[in-house]
């Protein structure tokens, strides 16, 4: 009787703190988990016929054309508040006539897809979750069942696509209007040689900065458009479920751009090492 | 067996499979079938008969499972056990791309008619056809305005280009219909017609499914809670109560049942036997 208490007790204290962490554990993994497999479906659902290639024109229409006045409103302010900032950081240096270099470079790397992400999650993330959310209470995508309609490869395959492909656009436009407000503060308000900032700007910036700025911003939509595909296909309930899903998504696709812009950095950096 | 259907008239169905022989009377049989979700055992060996060009309809209250088995009946959802025969196929276990093609001789109707926000009228309609067949504009036209016409649409000003925002909830529930009859199905499967409308709606929807059953000679199934409406328009009346078919036959059977379920839902519902105020069960074979 002893013996059997003191073979239980470190193996029942295991098992309470395998139950209390399981369920914490059990719930993360099948949060990545549900996420990843719904990736695997909607891809391998794009190599199936029928193609539906509207779909996706639409899907990028509305990730991509529909989100270009904010993309370029946060652009211009961002570029010209990053030269600002770097203006005043340099000019303790007397080195202001960095300033082009030092914003195109953080644009490419960091703010131009960053911001991106951020304003796509919040206009076309939180606009998918909500769709897909009232369609699915509203029995539409049950409905596209019945027509033997796989629901994965109509709504959510495009959606995902489309954001793969317009987000580096995307990001590329934030970039040149980026780059303009921070030209435009720095030549007429600061006054600072238009010759240098443009020479710098050259020196300093590669191609292989803007390619890795592409990566990221493929990636992050991937990531926001997964995010809120995910939040919006699983509603269950009425409306308040659908808002909260929406609310989800949002910052579900928020926190992953900027945990994934993290890891993608590091390992960015090894497959483009630093210029000397 | 009397059919108020002629069964030539769905020779054109692209999704029939009759060749000539006599067709089987019955058109869906469900045996044993079992479901549980979790701890719930929802369904406990139900058997159901669906009569061919029928209106079948299907009572019971709420949560005993009357769209998880309407769900079964067209491969939306895997019974734990038990066999669903479709024109004497067992659908269960059919995969994936055998389902897609049996759906094809089902149409569905939703209780809130499931129309697609983003689509008008014709795109809603034209939906299974668009996705299904490679056919020409003008065709798939002809066929959306046919059938606006038949379900009594074509009089709404405009109606081809509004969106499902802009309809009644009448006007949203025929364009459901007319989605589901455009593809020609044989069986048509209603999800509570008639759930929060009022009385004049109710009996709107319950024309509607007369007329579909009579017009279009497709085999009905209801599921539904709404006495009033069932004893009006139903063929052969089956109530799920606990998982199984408690009793099934024509609506004046049921009035003489002795049941007590089905005698406490008939009473509440303000039917009882030779009940002159009461909406006549319906006993003539329709034409």
């Amino acid at each position: 009787m002893a013996e059997a208490s003191i073979d239980t007790t470190p193996r029942r204290r295991a098992l309470a703190i395998g139950g209390l962490l399981g369920a914490p554990v059990r719930s993360i993994f099948g949060f990545f988990g549900d996420h990843t497999l719904m990736f695997i479906q909607a891809f391998a659902w794009l190599f199936r016929r029928p193609f539906r290639p509207r779909l996706f024109l639409e899907q990028m229409e509305f990730v991509g054309v529909g989100s270009l006045p904010i993309i370029i409103l946060v652009g211009f302010f961002s570029g010209a508040v990053s030269a600002q900032q770097t203006i005043r950081a340099l000019e303790i240096f007397g080195q202001e006539h960095y300033v082009g270099a030092t914003v195109g470079l953080s644009l490419a790397l960091e703010l131009a897809p960053v911001f991106t992400a951020l304003m796509i999650t919040a206009r076309a993330g939180s606009g998918m979750a909500t769709e897909l959310g009232s369609m699915r209470i509203t029995e539409q995508i049950d409905a596209l069942t019945t027509f033997a309609v796989n629901p994965t490869q109509y709504l959510i395959t495009p959606r995902v696509v489309a954001s793969i492909i317009m987000m580096p656009i995307m990001t590329m436009v934030f970039n040149i209007i980026g780059l303009f407000g921070a030209y435009l503060y720095s030549i007429y308000l600061k006054q600072i040689d238009v010759g240098a900032f443009l020479y710098y700007f050259r020196y300093m910036t590669d191609p292989s900065d803007y390619l890795q700025g592409g990566v990221k911003a493929a990636v992050f939509g991937a990531a926001l458009s997964l995010a809120a595909c995910y939040q919006g296909f699983n509603v269950r309930g009425g409306a308040k479920e659908v808002g909260l899903a929406t609310t989800r998504a949002v910052v579900a696709g928020s926190v992953a751009v900027l945990v994934l812009d993290y890891f993608l950095s590091d390992m960015l950096a090894t497959f483009f090492p630093y210029r000397s | 067996m009397p059919s108020s259907t002629s069964p030539e008239r769905r020779t054109d169905a692209p999704a029939g499979g009759n060749t000539g022989a006599p067709l089987d009377p019955i058109q869906i049989r469900v045996r044993g079938l079992n479901k549980t979700f979790g701890p719930q055992h929802v369904l406990r060996g139900l058997d159901l008969d669906i009569d061919r060009g029928k209106i079948n309809i299907v009572i019971g209250g709420s949560g005993q499972g009357k769209s998880v088995l309407m769900k079964h009946l067209m491969g939306l959802l895997k019974p734990d056990s038990g066999q669903i025969f479709v024109d004497g196929e067992d659908i269960v276990p059919l995969n994936d791309r055998q389902l897609g093609k049996l759906r094809r001789k089902f149409g569905m109707v939703f209780q809130y008619a499931a129309l697609f926000d983003s689509q008008n009228v014709v795109e809603n309609i034209a939906f299974p056809l668009i996705e299904r067949y490679h056919l020409s504009r003008e065709e798939i036209m002809t066929r959306v305005r046919d059938l606006l016409k038949r379900l009594d649409l074509a009089h709404v000003g405009g109606i081809e280009q509004k969106f499902p925002a802009e309809l009644s909830g009448g006007q949203r529930k025929r364009v459901g219909l007319a989605r589901a009859l455009i593809d020609r199905p044989q069986i048509l499967l209603y999800d509570e017609p008639t759930t929060g409308l009022d009385p004049v709606a109710t009996k709107n929807v319950d024309d509607m499914i007369l007329q579909a059953s009579r017009d279009f000679g497709v085999t009905s199934v209801v599921i539904s809670h709404d006495m009033a409406s069932t004893f009006r328009i139903a063929d052969k009346i089956s109530m799920l109560y606990d998982g199984k078919i408690l009793v099934t036959g024509t609506p004046a059977e049921l009035l003489r049942s002795q049941h007590a379920p089905l005698r406490e839902f008939i009473d509440m519902a303000g039917l009882s036997r030779g009940d002159g105020g009461a909406p006549k069960p319906n006993q003539e074979p329709r034409q």
